[in-house]
């Protein structure tokens, strides 16, 4: 991402930015870009972060991840803010690294949420996973932009994004552009997006053992969103993420 | 317990039940029988609540409460449980996880204390073991990767753990091989057969009814019950053809 030395707010022309919310964004102020949170990983450390995200405000939060040689380092995060929430992550991996990321966007009420991902495979031998699953309604919209690059000499790369969108009504929408940039030739790199409904088959089975409308969609979104957190190894993260996120389902559109 | 007075139903624009009246007290197993698009699985969707399935007069009471103008998680807690012909396929919901909040939500409905982990897990396992199901399907996603023989027996065993008043089961006898009929028909024999309960048992076969022996029996043709008997009716069905018995 090219930086001036003076900073301007970038417009929709920008691909990042193509489905940002720029009215929030001038709302937010130019100065939340230059707010980077840089994290290295030495080589063969590993560390996990977890977050909830989102408010009644407009939230930018840019990460950018170093990791070192054999290292690991696994995002899991539940975007379900209140007014434009952003996640940007750019990751750089070492010989052998990997990351795992794990994103759910949840909301409605017109609000965009999304993860901007830019994975680069550096060297050799590094894997990178990211799951991001968007649930919305309301005219909301959730994006997933992850652009992966894969450097002339990092072969035996094993990349891989998977988006799926769930809407629950008509008027909300999902967005997801891969992009990929591939210079070495033994890589693996795999991409899926789907978008669709809720399942009414399983909601109405639901429904005949005694599920009210609220529970059965509830636990349907709650299996959806689920796949973003499966790496998710510590219980207690798991649970508070995803309970963020279907707090946020309060109030949606049955 | 369940009285279904002149129904008469619509799948689109296209009518399929027409006038159908049937009664069915408690301590009754009634089957019901009839050649495809009579309107078997429409009565079944109807008695559910299934979305799209459209009723266009006539009523139902069951146990003294308009059926049809409940919910049909509102139904479920009434004591309704319907047995579904394809039972369906919920990717990342457990059996477990299922059948507890659907059943708690139903004691709630009904004002009643909700079960206890222990509690519901002691009464899964009793009901497993009656379907001759083993615990560990009970943990997997709810019907993910099962057979069509252990879809059907999951449904037993969900009703099992339910234990409704009624039920109403669409051809839960397609699908099974010899053996896995005969635990499936003990299986609704074991938590169906009380004096306080009752069945709607929808079927193409006589063998089920070998096994879960019906009290009554009618026949399901163009929308309406054309004829009901005792049990003899399923056999001159299977011996003669609904044409036959139907002229």
């Amino acid at each position: 991402m090219a930086e001036a030395a003076t900073l301007t707010l970038p417009t929709r022309r920008d691909e990042a930015w193509r489905y940002a919310d720029m009215d929030a964004l001038a709302r937010l102020g130019v100065a939340a870009l230059d707010q980077w949170k840089e994290i290295t990983l030495a080589p063969g450390e590993t560390r996990r972060h977890a977050m909830a995200v989102g408010s009644a405000a407009p939230e930018l939060h840019r990460i950018r991840l170093d990791i070192g040689e054999g290292a690991r380092a696994e995002l899991f995060v539940t975007n379900a803010g209140g007014d434009y929430t952003r996640v940007e992550v750019e990751v750089r991996l070492a010989k052998g690294a990997h990351f795992e990321f794990g994103g759910v966007t949840i909301g409605g009420a017109g609000v965009t949420r999304e993860f901007v991902t830019q994975v680069v495979h550096a060297e050799a031998q590094a894997t990178s996973n990211q799951t991001v699953r968007a649930v919305h309604w309301a005219g909301a919209t959730g994006n997933f932009l992850g652009e992966i690059k894969v450097a002339r000499h990092a072969q035996k790369t094993d990349a891989a994004q998977d988006f799926k969108g769930l809407l629950l009504e008509a008027g909300a929408s999902a967005n997801a552009v891969p992009q990929l940039e591939i210079f070495a030739d033994d890589v693996k790199c795999a991409h899926g997006a789907t978008v669709g409904e809720l399942d009414e088959a399983a909601r109405f089975y639901m429904m005949a053992r005694g599920l009210d409308p609220a529970t059965a969609q509830r636990l349907l979104v709650q299996a959806f969103i689920g796949d973003a957190f499966v790496a998710l190894e510590d219980e207690a993260e798991r649970e508070t993420l995803l309970d963020a996120a279907l707090a946020a389902l309060e109030g949606a559109k049955l | 317990m369940l009285e279904i007075t002149d129904l008469h139903a619509s799948v689109g624009d296209k009518p399929i039940l027409k006038g159908l009246t049937l009664s069915i007290p408690a301590g009754e197993v009634h089957a019901i029988m009839g050649p495809n698009g009579a309107g078997k699985s429409t009565l079944a969707n109807v008695l559910g609540g299934k979305p799209g399935y459209e009723v266009t007069g006539g009523s139902v009471t069951f146990r003294g409460q308009d059926l049809l103008a409940l919910e049909p998680h509102e139904r479920a807690a009434a004591g309704l449980f319907l047995g579904f012909q394809y039972p369906v396929e919920i990717p990342g919901v457990s059996n477990v996880q299922f059948l507890r909040e659907a059943l708690n939500a139903q004691r709630k409905a009904r004002g009643e204390e909700p079960l206890s982990g222990g509690e519901f897990l002691k009464r899964a396992k009793d009901k497993a073991a009656l379907l001759r199901m083993d615990m560990e399907m009970l943990k997997r996603q709810v019907n993910v990767g099962f057979s069509g023989g252990e879809k059907k027996r999951a449904e037993m065993v969900q009703m099992g753990i339910l234990d409704p008043a009624f039920a109403v089961l669409d051809e839960t006898d397609s699908g099974l091989d010899i053996d896995a009929l005969r635990v499936v028909g003990a299986g609704i024999n074991a938590i169906m057969r009380a004096p306080e309960k009752a069945v709607l048992l929808i079927t193409h076969y006589q063998r089920l009814l070998d096994v879960v022996k019906p009290d009554r029996v009618s026949i399901l043709a163009g929308g309406r019950i054309v004829e009901t008997g005792g049990p003899e009716l399923a056999l001159r069905l299977e011996a003669e053809g609904y044409d036959a018995v139907m002229a």
